[in-house]
C-alpha cells in the first residue's frame, strides 16, 4: 500500500536524514580528507587552487608517508599489544566474577549486575583520575603498567556483561552429566563451560579490543611519551601538528583495523557457536 | 445479496500459492466457518477480509461494495485474535470502551454500551481488572465483548479457543453459538478443528492448499463429501479401494480386491472401469458375532484386530478378509462395552448399499 | 567454614583500603591485611573439597569488585581532604566543594553540561524513538548501519570526522550565506546527538520486540488510524524504555570526553572537559569534589533508568 510507503519515511526518515548529514557525510568527507594536501595554517588545503603556487587538489602523499616509514607500523602494532593485553587481562578478571553472577539466584543476580554497571556512571576522567591518586606514592604513574590498568579499569565492565550473558544460558544439565560421568570440578569447566562460553568471550573481547585501540587519554594521562598508541597519533595530527589529511589517514586506518578485528571476532563467535 | 462476498482471491507469497482462486459468498446472520488443516489458507483469506493483507487478484466485497481501497480501521469488520490481543496497559472496561472511542461516541453513550457487552460475556465485576489478572477463558470474552461492542457487520475470528483446554473449549462454544444467536451479527469462523466446526456453524468452507473443497452445511458435509479430502478430514471415514464394474441410476458397484463387489446407491455418475473408492462411516458399519444374519447387501467376515473404548462409544478395529481394517462404531447405551467383543474374535460386519459415498479419484 | 574465609577477607580488604589512608604504620597495616588475606586463602583451603570452586569464584568477584570500587571510594573520601595534595590524609573538610561552587568557569561548564545534555537527550530520545520503532516495524537496511556504528565505533573517530565536517565544509557553507558558524554549543549538541540516537532506539527497540504483535493490529482493526494506534497503544507500552533512553542519552551527554573534546572548539567548557584540563594542569582535591559530584548525579540516574527497563541491565546489546 502506499500509504505504508509513506509511513516508513515518515517514522524512519528524519533519524534516516540526521545521521546520513552528520555521521554518513562526515565520515566520507574524511576519506576525501586523507587524499588531500594540509592547509599553510593547519587544517586543510581547498580542493581547487584560490591562489597561484598553492597546493590544491587530491594526492596520495600520506599514504606514500604511512607505507614508507616503519614507525607507524609500530605504532600500530603497540596498539594491538595493548589492545591485546588489556583483552586478556579482562578476560582473566571478569570470567570468575560472570560465572558468579551467572550462578547465583535471581534476586542477587540483577544487584549484582546492577554493581558491576555502577561505576561506569562515574565519569570516564574520573576513573582515570582515581588510578592517578593510587599509582602516584607507588612512583608506577606514566608507565606501561599504569596504562594497562588504567585500560583494564574503564573496560571490565564491557566484558563481564556479554560474558555473563552467555554464561547464564548455559543448562545446568550439562554440568550435572559431565559430573555424572566422572569428571571433576577442573575438568567440568575446561570441557563443558569454557567452550560453551566462547561466543561470549568473542563478543566481550570485541566490545573491548575495538574502543582500546580508539583512546588516547589513558596513554596520555596515565603513561609516558612513548606510550603513545594510534589514538595519540591521531589527536595530536588534529589539534597539535594541524596536519589534517594525515590524521584523517590515520583515522582510516584505524577504521580499517576496527572493522577486521570485528569482523574476525563475529565469523569466530560464528564458528564457536556452531560448535555449541 | 450476500453479505461477504470473495470472487476469485488469490494470495501469493513469492513462490507459495496460499489462497488459490477462492470464491466465496456469506449471508448476514451466518455462523460461517473455513476449516481446514495448516497451511490450507484460511487464516491469509481472513485477514484479507479483515484488510490487513491485499489480494493479488480477485475482489472482496462487503454489502456489495468493493474493499480494496479500504484500510482495516474503517471497515465495519472486527476481528478477534488467537491471542485476544488485548491492550495490556487498559482495563477491562477501557479495552472494550476501545472502539467506540475510535468511532467517536460520546462518554455516556460508551460507559452504557460497556456495560452492556460486559453482561453479555458475564464478566460485569471485572470492569476494572487488567488483563494480566485474567484467566484465559475470561480474556477470550473481553476480546469478543470488545469485538462486538459497536455492531459490526461482520465478526471474524482466528481460531479463538486454540488456547483453551478442552472443557472449558466446549463451554465456551456453546457460549459461542448462543452470543452470536444473541446479536445476530454475522460470525466468519477459523479452525482446524472438524468437530468444532461441525458443533457452530451454519456453513462451512473446507479448504485444502489455498483451495475451496467443499461449501455445504455441517450434516451435508458430513455424509456427502464431495472428495477424499473432505471425506478424510471430517471426522472417521473407512475408504474401501476399487474399480467401477457398473454403474447405473439406482447406484454403482465396485470391485475391490480381496472383497468381491460392494453394491452402493451412490457412484451412478461413475463410467465403468474407473477408480474409485467407497468412502463409509464406522457408524454406519453394523457388527454381529460370526454368522449372525444381517439382511444388509453388504456382508463379510472379519475378526476383531483392536478396539477403542472412549466411555460414550467404542470402535471396533475389524480385519477384513482381504486385509483392510474396517471401522465399526457402536455406542455404549448400557454400562460396559455394548457388546463385548475381544480382540481376537469372529466377527460378521455389513452396511447398507445406501451407506456411505462413492468418491472417484 | 566458607563465611569464615569470605569475612576475614572482607577485614583483610578494608584493612589494605585503610592503609592508603594512613602514612604511618602504614606497612604495618598492609602487613596485617597480606596477612589475614592468607589466612582466609588458607581457611577457603581447608574449607573441604565440595566448596572449593565456589569459594574460589567467591573470592575472585570480591576482588573484582573492590577492584571496580575501591578507586572510586578513594576520589570521593579524598574530596574530603584537608590537603592539596592527595597522597596523604590530613584532615575532614568540605572546603574543596566551597571552592567548587564558587569557581565561575566550573559553574559555567557545569551549566554548559546540562544544556548540552538536556538538548541532545531530548532530540536523540525523539529521534532514537522513531528510529527504533522504523527498525521493528518496516526492517529497513541501511538504517540499523547508520544508527548503531557510531555506538560501536571509537569515538575518537566520530570526534574527528564532525571536526572536518563542521570546520571544512559546513564552515565555508554557511559563510557563504552569512551565518558565522563555528565549534562550540551547537557542534556538541550535533555531535552528542549523533551517538546517544543508537542508544535510545535500542532500547526502544528491544521493548517492542517484547511485546504480543497483533495488539498493534487489533488497535486498527478496531477503528484506530496508524496515528491513534501509535498515541493510544503504541506510546504509552514503549514510555518505560523510551524514558530509560532519555535517561542514559542523558548521562551519555553529560559524561562525555572524546567526541566532545573535538567538537567544542576552544572557548567552550563542558564538566569533562574542565576536569581533564585540571588533570593536565594542576591536580587539587577540587578534582575529587567535581568528580564526587558528577559521580552521585549520574548513579542516580542509572538507578532510575534500571528501574524503568529491567531488561536493559540484563540482557545488553
Amino acid at each position: 500500500m502506499a500509504s505504508r510507503r509513506a509511513l516508513r519515511w515518515l517514522v524512519g526518515g528524519p533519524p534516516f536524514f540526521f545521521l546520513v548529514l552528520f555521521f554518513l557525510l562526515p565520515a566520507l568527507i574524511m576519506v576525501v580528507a586523507s587524499l588531500r594536501y594540509p592547509g599553510d595554517f593547519g587544517g586543510l588545503a581547498p580542493l581547487v587552487a584560490t591562489r597561484p603556487g598553492e597546493e590544491a587538489g587530491l594526492t596520495t602523499e600520506t599514504y606514500r608517508v604511512f607505507f614508507s616509514d616503519w614507525i607507524y607500523a609500530e605504532i600500530f602494532a603497540k596498539s594491538f599489544g595493548v589492545a591485546a593485553l588489556t583483552t586478556l587481562a579482562c578476560l582473566v578478571a571478569a570470567y570468575p566474577l560472570a560465572l558468579l553472577i551467572a550462578r547465583s539466584d535471581k534476586r542477587h543476580r540483577d544487584l549484582m549486575v546492577l554493581l558491576v554497571v555502577l561505576p561506569f556512571a562515574s565519569n570516564f576522567l574520573v576513573r582515570i583520575y582515581a588510578w592517578m591518586i593510587i599509582l602516584g606514592p607507588f612512583d608506577l604513574l606514566f608507565s606501561r603498567f599504569a596504562v594497562i590498568v588504567g585500560m583494564v579499569y574503564v573496560n571490565l565492565p564491557f566484558m563481564i556483561l556479554p560474558l555473563y550473558t552467555n554464561l547464564e544460558k548455559h543448562d545446568p544439565v550439562l554440568l550435572d552429566a559431565a559430573q555424572d560421568l566422572g569428571a571433576n570440578a577442573w575438568r567440568r569447566f575446561w570441557r563443558v563451560t569454557f567452550p560453551l562460553s566462547l561466543p561470549g568471550i568473542f563478543s566481550g573481547a570485541a566490545l573491548v579490543f575495538i574502543p582500546v585501540l580508539g583512546m588516547f587519554a589513558i596513554p596520555e594521562i596515565l603513561g609516558g611519551k612513548d606510550d603513545w598508541i594510534v589514538g595519540n597519533m591521531i589527536k595530536e595530527s588534529f589539534l597539535g601538528t594541524r596536519d589534517w589529511p594525515f590524521g584523517s589517514m590515520l583515522s582510516l586506518m584505524l577504521t580499517v583495523a576496527v572493522l577486521a578485528v570485528a569482523g574476525a571476532a563475529s565469523w569466530l563467535a560464528g564458528k564457536a557457536l556452531k560448535r555449541a | 445479496m450476500a453479505l461477504l462476498e470473495i470472487r476469485n482471491v488469490t494470495r501469493r507469497f513469492g513462490p507459495l500459492l496460499a489462497v488459490d482462486g477462492v470464491s466465496l459468498a456469506v449471508e448476514a446472520g451466518e455462523f460461517f466457518t473455513l476449516l481446514g488443516p495448516s497451511g490450507c489458507g484460511k487464516t491469509t483469506l481472513l485477514r484479507m477480509i479483515a484488510g490487513f493483507d491485499q489480494p493479488d487478484a480477485g475482489e472482496i466485497l462487503l454489502d456489495g461494495a468493493d474493499m480494496a481501497d479500504t484500510p482495516p480501521e474503517k471497515r465495519p469488520i472486527h476481528t478477534v485474535f488467537q491471542s485476544y490481543a488485548l491492550f495490556p496497559h487498559m482495563t477491562v472496561a477501557q479495552n472494550i470502551a476501545f472502539p467506540l472511542r475510535m468511532a467517536g461516541r460520546e462518554p455516556a453513550r460508551i460507559a452504557q454500551q460497556v456495560n452492556d457487552a460486559l453482561r453479555l460475556v458475564h464478566l460485569e465485576e471485572k470492569d476494572a481488572h487488567y488483563p494480566h489478572e485474567l484467566s484465559g477463558g475470561q480474556k477470550q470474552r473481553v476480546a469478543l465483548a470488545r469485538s462486538l461492542v459497536n455492531r459490526p457487520r461482520l465478526l471474524l475470528l482466528d481460531e479463538p479457543l486454540g488456547a483453551l483446554d478442552a472443557k472449558l473449549r466446549e463451554e465456551m462454544q456453546v457460549e459461542l453459538i448462543e452470543m452470536q444467536r444473541a446479536v445476530g451479527i454475522t460470525f466468519v469462523f477459523v479452525t482446524h478443528s472438524q468437530s468444532e466446526a461441525l458443533a457452530l456453524s451454519s456453513r462451512i468452507a473446507v479448504m485444502n492448499r489455498g483451495r475451496v473443497e467443499q461449501v455445504d452445511d455441517p450434516s451435508r458435509l458430513y455424509s456427502q463429501p464431495r472428495n477424499r479430502f473432505v471425506a478424510d478430514f471430517i471426522g472417521k471415514i473407512n475408504m474401501l479401494e476399487g474399480e467401477v464394474v457398473a454403474a447405473a441410476e439406482g447406484g454403482a458397484r465396485l470391485r475391490v480386491p480381496g472383497l468381491g463387489e460392494i453394491e452402493s446407491r451412490g457412484g451412478s455418475g461413475l463410467a465403468p472401469g474407473v477408480a474409485a473408492a467407497l468412502a463409509v462411516r464406522p457408524e454406519q458399519v453394523r457388527i454381529a458375532e460370526a454368522g449372525a444374519e444381517l439382511p444388509l447387501a453388504n456382508r463379510y467376515a472379519g475378526k476383531v484386530r483392536d478396539f477403542l473404548y472412549v466411555g460414550d462409544v467404542t470402535t471396533y478395529i475389524v480385519d477384513l478378509p482381504n486385509g483392510q481394517q474396517l471401522r465399526a462404531l457402536l455406542p455404549n447405551s448400557a454400562p460396559g462395552r455394548a457388546k463385548f467383543f475381544e480382540v481376537g474374535d469372529a466377527v460378521t460386519v455389513a452396511w447398507p448399499a445406501e451407506a456411505g459415498v462413492m468418491l472417484a479419484q | 567454614m566458607r563465611r569464615l574465609a569470605l569475612g576475614l577477607e572482607g577485614v583483610a580488604l578494608a584493612a589494605l583500603f585503610a592503609s592508603f589512608l594512613a602514612s604511618s604504620g602504614k606497612v604495618a597495616l598492609a602487613g596485617t591485611a597480606f596477612g589475614l588475606l592468607g589466612v582466609a586463602v588458607l581457611a577457603g583451603l581447608a574449607g573441604g573439597r565440595r566448596e572449593m570452586p565456589r569459594f574460589w569464584l567467591w573470592f575472585a568477584s570480591v576482588l573484582v569488585y573492590a577492584f571496580l570500587y575501591i578507586p572510586l571510594a578513594i576520589v570521593v573520601i579524598f574530596s574530603f581532604n584537608d590537603s592539596k595534595l592527595n597522597a596523604e590524609w590530613v584532615g575532614f573538610t568540605t572546603a574543596w566543594y566551597a571552592k567548587l561552587l564558587a569557581d565561575e568557569s566550573m559553574l559555567r561548564a557545569a551549566l554548559n553540561s546540562v544544556l548540552i545534555a538536556c538538548t541532545a537527550a531530548a532530540v536523540a530520545t525523539v529521534l532514537g524513538t522513531m528510529a527504533g520503532i522504523a527498525m521493528h516495524r518496516f526492517r529497513p537496511r541501511l538504517l540499523p548501519f547508520l544508527v548503531f556504528t557510531p555506538v560501536a565505533m571509537p569515538e575518537i573517530l566520530l570526534g574527528v570526522s564532525l571536526l572536518i565536517f563542521f570546520l571544512d565544509t559546513a564552515a565555508p557553507l554557511l559563510a557563504m550565506v552569512g551565518i558565522d558558524f563555528g565549534l562550540g554549543l551547537v557542534t556538541v549538541v550535533i555531535a552528542h546527538i549523533t551517538f546517544c540516537i543508537g542508544f535510545v532506539a535500542i532500547i526502544v527497540r528491544a521493548r517492542l520486540a517484547g511485546m504480543d504483535e497483533s495488539i498493534f493490529e487489533a488497535a486498527r482493526d478496531l477503528g484506530a488510524t496508524p496515528w491513534r494506534t501509535f498515541r493510544e497503544v503504541t506510546l504509552p507500552l514503549i514510555l518505560p524504555g523510551v524514558i530509560a533512553g532519555a535517561l542514559m542519552a542523558f548521562t551519555l551527554s553529560i559524561d562525555d570526553f572524546v567526541i566532545t573534546f573535538f567538537t567544542a572548539g576552544v572557548g567552550t567548557k563542558t564538566l569533562p572537559l574542565e576536569i581533564y584540563t585540571m588533570i593536565k594542569v594542576a591536580v587539587t582535591p577540587e578534582v575529587n569534589a567535581i568528580s564526587a559530584l558528577l559521580m552521585s548525579l549520574t548513579l542516580a540516574l542509572i538507578v532510575i533508568a534500571s528501574k524503568l527497563a529491567p531488561d536493559l541491565m540484563r540482557a545488553p546489546a
